[in-house]
C-alpha cells in the first residue's frame, strides 16, 4: 500500500466524523496560532524599541540619578542628586560634547477649556530638540530667555494636540497644568507609538518653569548628553563620570550616585527584555502545542479501539502490520498538519488584528511560522506513533471478534 | 500435492489464566478443488482450526503445509501476503468496512496486494455475485444476503485458490442462505477449494466431504453424495 492510498483512507476516516476531527485539531490550531502570534508580538516589540532607541542617535549618553551607597548601605531618601548646574558644567567641561539636555518628567493632567487629558509633562532645556532629534513641526521651541524667566510656554505632542484641540489651532491657546496656565507656542513633529509608549503623548515646558512652578524641586530626572561622534563616546563617558564625581564630591571609597548609559546599553537592555519576552511567550504557546498533541493521541487511541474490527478485517484480507501502522500514523499527521496550516493562518490573522485593535507592533517571523508548523508535524508523528503501534499489534482473531 | 496438509496440529491458548487445549492432534489433508464442510458443537475446535487454516494464527505444535510450504517458516509479512493472494475469507457477520461503499470493500484486498486497475476488477467481481448495480451502496443500505455477496466478491477478487467460509449463512434466512450456497457451489465448480464451517446439516450437504470435530479432534471424515443430489457435477 502506498502513501497516496493511506492518505485517501485517512481522509475518508477523518471526513466521516468532521466535528470530532475539528475538535481534535483545535489543540494544535490554538497552539500553532499562539506561537505565531506571540512571537510576532515579541518580535514587533523588539523591532519597535530598537528603532526607537536608534532614532535617538547612537551618540547619546544618558545620566540618571541612582541610589548612592555609603559603605554598602543604600540611602533611603529619594534620589535627587542631578541638577541643572550639573548639565551646564557638562556642557562646558566635558570634551566632544555637542549638546546637553536636562530633563524632568512627571505625569500630569492638562486642561484646555472643558477638555482634559492625562499626559507626561516634561521640563526640558532649549537644546532638547537637537539632542533628542525631536523638533517642533509648527511654532518655535523656547530659548534661553524662557529658561531664565521661567516662562509659562509649552509645546504639545501630536497626541495631546489631537486630544485637546481636535481640529482647532493649538498655537496661542492657553492650557492649564496643575493650576498653572501655559501658552502653547508650538506643536512637535509626530514620532509614533511603540508597544511601550506613545512618544507623541507629551507636553514640553522649560525646565526651570517645571522645577519651580509645577513640581517644586531643584533636581532633574536625567541629563542627556550628545557626543560629537560615536568614536568619542568612551572618552566622553570617562570624562563625564569623573566630572560628576568631582561635582558631587564623591571620595575614592564612595560609589557613584548616578548612572551613565549609552544608547548601546539601553538598546541591549531592551532587546534583552524583548528577547526574554519572546522566548517566554513562545514557550507558553509551545506547551499548548504539546497539549494539542496529547489530544490527538487521546482521540487516536479511542479511534483504534472503535475500529478494532476494521483493523481485523484489513489484516484478514492481507494488510501487513506496517500497513495498519501507516494508516493510523498518516491519520494523526493529517490531523496535525491540517491543524498546523489553520493555526498558521489564525496566527497571521490574529497578529494583524492585535496590531490593528491594540495598536501593538507585530512582526511576523517566517522562522517562527516554519518552526511552529514543523513542531506541529512532529507532534502528530510523536503522539500518533503509540496509537498506530497499538493498532498494528492487534491480534487479527481478537480484532475480528471485537464488537 | 495436497493444497492443505495438517499433521498432528495442536493448539493451546490461555483464557483468563486457564489453559485451553482447543486442538489436540488434528491431521487433515485437503486436495485442490475440494468442497469440505466442517461441523461440530461449539468449543469443538473447528473455529480454531479455521483460524489456523487462514494463517491468522499459528499452531502450538504440528505442521501445516499450505501448497507444500510450511507455514511455520513464514514471518508476519509473508503470512499477510499469503492471506492476501491465496485465501479468501467469508465470515458469519459479513465483516464489511462500515461507511464504505460495496465497490471499495471489494477493492480492499487489491489495495494491499498492490493490484492495478482495481475499480474494473472490483466491478467484475461484484458482477459475478450479481451486485453490479449495488456497487455504490453502503453496507447499511444492503440486505444481509447482499452484504454477504459483497463479502464473497471481496473474497474472490484476488482469485485465491482457497475460500474459508465461517458459518456464512448463520445470520441469514433459509432462502437467502440458499442463494449464498448457490454462489459457493458455483465457485466450487470453478475448482476453487472451499472449506466451510456450519452448524446446519442441509448447508453442509452442499459439500462433498464432511469433517466432524469434537473436543479438539476429528471424529469423522467422510465423503457425501450431497453434491450429486443437488445436481453439481462431481469432479
Amino acid at each position: 500500500m502506498n502513501l497516496q492510498t493511506s492518505f485517501r483512507i485517512a481522509m475518508r476516516a477523518l471526513a466521516s466524523n468532521p466535528l470530532r476531527s475539528l475538535l481534535t485539531m483545535l489543540g494544535v490550531i490554538i497552539g500553532v496560532g499562539a506561537v505565531v502570534a506571540m512571537v510576532a508580538i515579541g518580535q514587533g516589540a523588539r523591532q519597535a524599541t530598537t528603532q526607537q532607541v536608534q532614532s535617538l542617535g547612537s551618540n547619546l549618553l544618558s545620566i540618571f540619578a541612582s541610589t548612592a551607597q555609603t559603605g554598602g548601605i543604600a540611602r533611603a531618601e529619594a534620589v535627587q542628586t542631578l541638577t541643572l548646574e550639573d548639565a551646564e558644567a557638562i556642557r562646558s567641561g566635558v570634551p566632544h560634547v555637542t549638546g546637553v539636555s536636562a530633563e524632568i518628567n512627571r505625569a500630569a493632567q492638562v486642561v484646555y477649556r472643558n477638555e482634559n487629558t492625562n499626559t507626561r509633562v516634561v521640563g526640558v532645556t532649549p537644546e532638547y530638540p537637537t539632542v533628542r532629534n525631536f523638533h517642533p513641526v509648527r511654532g518655535e521651541f523656547f530659548g534661553a530667555d524662557d529658561m531664565r524667566n521661567r516662562s509659562r510656554v509649552a509645546l504639545v505632542g501630536q497626541t495631546v494636540a489631537n486630544r485637546l484641540f481636535a481640529e482647532g489651532d493649538p498655537i496661542g491657546q492657553r492650557i492649564k497644568v496643575r493650576g498653572v496656565t501655559f501658552t502653547v507656542v508650538g506643536v512637535m513633529e509626530p514620532k509614533g507609538a511603540t508597544s511601550f509608549s506613545d512618544r507623541d503623548d507629551v507636553v514640553l515646558v522649560p525646565l526651570t518653569t517645571a522645577q519651580r512652578r509645577l513640581f517644586g524641586t531643584r533636581s532633574v530626572g536625567s541629563i542627556q548628553v550628545q557626543v560629537a561622534s560615536e568614536e568619542a563616546m568612551p572618552a566622553a563617558q570617562e570624562a563625564l563620570g569623573q566630572l560628576m564625581r568631582d561635582r558631587h564630591r564623591l571620595g575614592p571609597n564612595r560609589d557613584d550616585d548616578f548612572t551613565i548609559r549609552s544608547q548601546a546599553d539601553i538598546l541591549q537592555a531592551f532587546t534583552g527584555v524583548s528577547q526574554t519576552m519572546t522566548v517566554l511567550l513562545g514557550g507558553i504557546a509551545a506547551v499548548s502545542l504539546i497539549v494539542g498533541g496529547i489530544g490527538i493521541m487521546n482521540i487516536m487511541l479511542v479511534s483504534v479501539t472503535e475500529r478494532t474490527r476494521e483493523i481485523g478485517i484489513r489484516m484478514a484480507v492481507g494488510a501487513r502490520r506496517r500497513d495498519i501502522m501507516l494508516q493510523f500514523l498518516v491519520e494523526s499527521v493529517v490531523l496535525s498538519v491540517t491543524g498546523g496550516v489553520i493555526g498558521v493562518g489564525i496566527g497571521i490573522v490574529g497578529s494583524r488584528l492585535i496590531n490593528q485593535l491594540a495598536g501593538w507592533a507585530t512582526l511576523l517571523s517566517a522562522q517562527a511560522i516554519v518552526l511552529a508548523f514543523a513542531f506541529a508535524v512532529a507532534v502528530g508523528v510523536f503522539f500518533g506513533l503509540y496509537p498506530a503501534q497499538r493498532a498494528a499489534r492487534l491480534d487479527p482473531i481478537q480484532a475480528l471478534r471485537h464488537e | 500435492m495436497p493444497l492443505i496438509s495438517l499433521r498432528d496440529i495442536e493448539k493451546t491458548y490461555q483464557m483468563d489464566g486457564v489453559e485451553v487445549r482447543a486442538l489436540r492432534g488434528v491431521s487433515l489433508t485437503i486436495e485442490p478443488g475440494e468442497f469440505v464442510a466442517i461441523m461440530g458443537p461449539s468449543g469443538s475446535g473447528k473455529s480454531t482450526c479455521m483460524n489456523l487454516l487462514g494463517c491468522l494464527d499459528r499452531p502450538t505444535a504440528g505442521t501445516y503445509l499450505l501448497d507444500g510450504t510450511d507455514v511455520a517458516t513464514l514471518d508476519d509479512v509473508a503470512l499477510a501476503r499469503l492471506r492476501n493472494r491465496r485465501i479468501g475469507f467469508v465470515f458469519q457477520s459479513f465483516n464489511l468496512l462500515p461507511r464504505t461503499p460495496a465497490i471499495e470493500n471489494v477493492e480492499l484486498p487489491m489495495i494491499y496486494g498492490g493490484v492495478p486497475d482495481r475499480r474494473a476488477k472490483a466491478l467484475a467481481a461484484l458482477d459475478q455475485v450479481g451486485l453490479r448495480d449495488r456497487a455504490g451502496h453502503l453496507p447499511t443500505q444492503l440486505s444481509g444476503g447482499e452484504q454477504q455477496r459483497v463479502a464473497i466478491a471481496r473474497a474472490l477478487v484476488m482469485r485465491p485458490g482457497l475460500i474459508l467460509a465461517d458459518e456464512p449463512t448463520g445470520n441469514l434466512d433459509s432462502t437467502t442462505a440458499g442463494e449464498i450456497m448457490g454462489l459457493l457451489d458455483g465457485l466450487s465448480r470453478q475448482s476453487i477449494t472451499i472449506v466451510l464451517i456450519t452448524h446446519e446439516s442441509d448447508i453442509a450437504a452442499h459439500a462433498r466431504r464432511l469433517v466432524q470435530f469434537r473436543d479438539g479432534v476429528i471424529v469423522r471424515d467422510e465423503s457425501t453424495r450431497a453434491g450429486q443430489t443437488l445436481g453439481g457435477p462431481r469432479r
